[in-house]
């Protein structure tokens, strides 16, 4: 399966581990991520404002390249289109859910992008790894399992971009159970905890930096409270908050014990027996090797 | 016979002027009596001193380009841009890192960009300016420094842009850090540079400098052009 890529601007930058972790896992189970020829920012944030039209430019300029990728072949599953950073699936799917909905902006906006040869007609669908890797079968990825991540306890967490607003999201707002499911097949153990769908403070960790230290903090706390070896999660952004922030919590209290934040493609990969030093696990600031090689590599 | 000369109405900053049909916009602005002293340069298309904005007769759209490359179309609306105002920040390339984070810092309107195309349909040159901008955002220089390479520094994509970003300014930064630290070396360079020194051209030069204008002007127009 070759399916369109959106990378976006995080996994090109700081957080490249994610996006190797993601494509070399992908490639082991089949799924070809062929990355889109010119693809722009995702026009992150997702603007609220019903008139402001100028910002679903971007976010659409990536769904006409998924066509025009169709067009010429060179992926064959239709319409869908893949990524992994859930900030960007969630501007690209809230715009993309408007220019379906909305007749008349779609074509304001065709009208405006008169130079593009290709129309947009509402037609891709934006789909996270984790959705297709569920629709790949969980029960699959499963038997491919070469390294079993038993005794590991993972708290998995989703944030708020990946499942909100339910319109886009790509599971249960309330209830979700993708990554538990996903932790399951890889012989993991998921614990359950209340913090999962908490706000890390998003981009305040730019210019307030005191309120994500303090949302993480009982992030942290809550993931060990409850007996979690790490966390996973699906957005740079969110890895950011809630790894490099630690330090600044270590420095605040000593008696802070740090907690590994991973990608989940990064634990998808180890699972598939892909070799560990190909993943970008140095760039994560809290060193979760330790803790992997004692609990998975090792045993 | 004599052929008569077939002419156009033009509109220079709203009046009418007859010019003959097949002028650029800068021998328009010419015949009908104006001497541009600013907003002008090479007149071979090279400089992008001559920037303009026109629009053509029954088309809505603003259009771009240069007034020595652009030719008058019946009814077609002109005016000429002395200049372009933007600000360029002062750095030291050799103090900057080729990364992204050097962008943040010196270019930070470049994350504002909106993806809205509407500098690459300005650029006469044909770039793709919103791509080279997205390059940037995402810390690709040296992509960004082959999209951008044709760029005159015409300053349109700037005029325009709804994000107040100033593209070719952040173009040549990304040209330079690409020449300085990611390019590959040239042993050429060298071997020219040394050649240089050495005097190898002076001869050369200096019989250049001391040719008339007519004959500078034969001689550049019947140059031999190689390309490797
Ligand atoms: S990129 Fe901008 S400044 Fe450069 S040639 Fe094109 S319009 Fe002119
Ligand atoms: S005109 Fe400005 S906002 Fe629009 S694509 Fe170009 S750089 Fe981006």
């Amino acid at each position: 399966m070759k399916i369109p890529y959106f990378p976006g601007c995080s996994l090109k930058t700081y957080a490249s581990s994610f996006e190797k972790s993601a494509i070399a896992s992908g490639a082991e189970l089949g799924i070809e991520f062929v990355e889109i020829p010119r693809w722009n920012c995702c026009g992150v944030v997702s603007s609220l404002t019903s008139d402001d039209l100028m910002h679903h430019l971007a976010p659409v300029r990536n769904m006409i390249r998924v066509l025009e990728m169709q067009n010429d072949k060179i992926v064959d599953t239709d319409n869908k289109m893949l990524t992994l950073c859930s900030m960007c699936m969630n501007t690209l799917k809230r715009s993309n859910l408007k220019m379906q909905e909305h007749a008349d902006e779609l074509e304001t906006i065709n009208d405006f992008m008169y130079k593009e040869d290709q129309k947009y007609d509402g037609s891709v669908q934006v789909m996270h790894y984790l959705e297709i890797l569920k629709e790949y079968g969980f029960a699959k990825i499963a038997e491919k399992v070469k390294v079993s991540l038993k005794g590991l306890k993972v708290a998995p967490y989703y944030g708020c971009m990946l499942i909100r607003p339910k319109e886009v999201g790509i599971d249960d707002a309330e209830e979700p159970t993708i990554f538990e499911d996903f932790l399951k097949a890889l012989g993991a153990e998921p614990v359950d905890w209340r913090s999962k769908k908490t706000c890390c403070g998003s981009y305040l960790t730019v210019n307030k930096e005191n309120i994500v230290v303090k949302l993480t903090g009982k992030i942290l706390e809550d993931a060990r409270r409850n007996g979690a070896d790490l966390i996973i999660t699906s957005c740079p952004l969110c890895a950011f908050n809630l790894d490099s922030r630690q330090e600044l919590l270590q420095i605040r209290n000593p008696n802070f014990e740090p907690i590994p934040v991973l990608y989940f493609s990064q634990l998808l990969a180890i699972a598939l027996g892909l070799d560990i030093n190909k993943f970008g696990f140095e760039n994560n600031k809290v060193d979760g090797m330790p803790l992997l090689k004692n609990k998975i590599l090792n045993k | 016979m004599a052929v008569e000369q077939k002419m156009v109405t033009v509109y220079i900053m709203g009046e009418p002027q007859l010019v003959p049909e097949g002028s650029t916009i800068i021998m328009a602005w010419e015949y009908a009596g104006f001497q541009l002293k600013k907003g002008l340069g090479c007149r071979e298309g090279f400089c992008g001193a001559c920037a303009t904005v026109y629009r053509e007769k029954g088309d809505y759209k603003l259009k771009g380009g240069l007034a020595c490359q652009t030719v008058v179309s019946e009814g077609m609306s002109l005016v000429q841009i002395p200049y372009v105002p933007a600000e360029r920040p002062r750095y030291n390339l050799a103090e900057l890192k080729p990364d992204i984070n050097t962008f943040k810092e010196l270019f930070p309107t470049i994350f504002r960009c909106v993806a809205c195309n509407t500098c690459s349909k300005a650029c006469p040159q044909d770039i793709k300016v919103m791509d080279y901008i997205q390059q940037l955002k995402r810390g690709d220089i040296a992509a960004a420094a082959s999209t951008s390479f044709d760029c005159i520094r015409c300053g349109l994509c700037a005029l325009r842009c709804p994000a107040d970003i100033v593209q070719f300014n952040a173009a040549t930064l990304a040209q330079r850090l690409y020449g300085k630290y990611l390019a590959k070396p040239s042993p050429e360079l060298a071997d020219r540079l040394q050649e240089i020194a050495d005097g190898k051209y002076d001869a050369e030069i200096e019989e250049l400098n001391n040719m008339g204008h007519d004959d500078l002007v034969k001689k550049y127009y019947s140059r031999e052009m190689k390309i490797r």
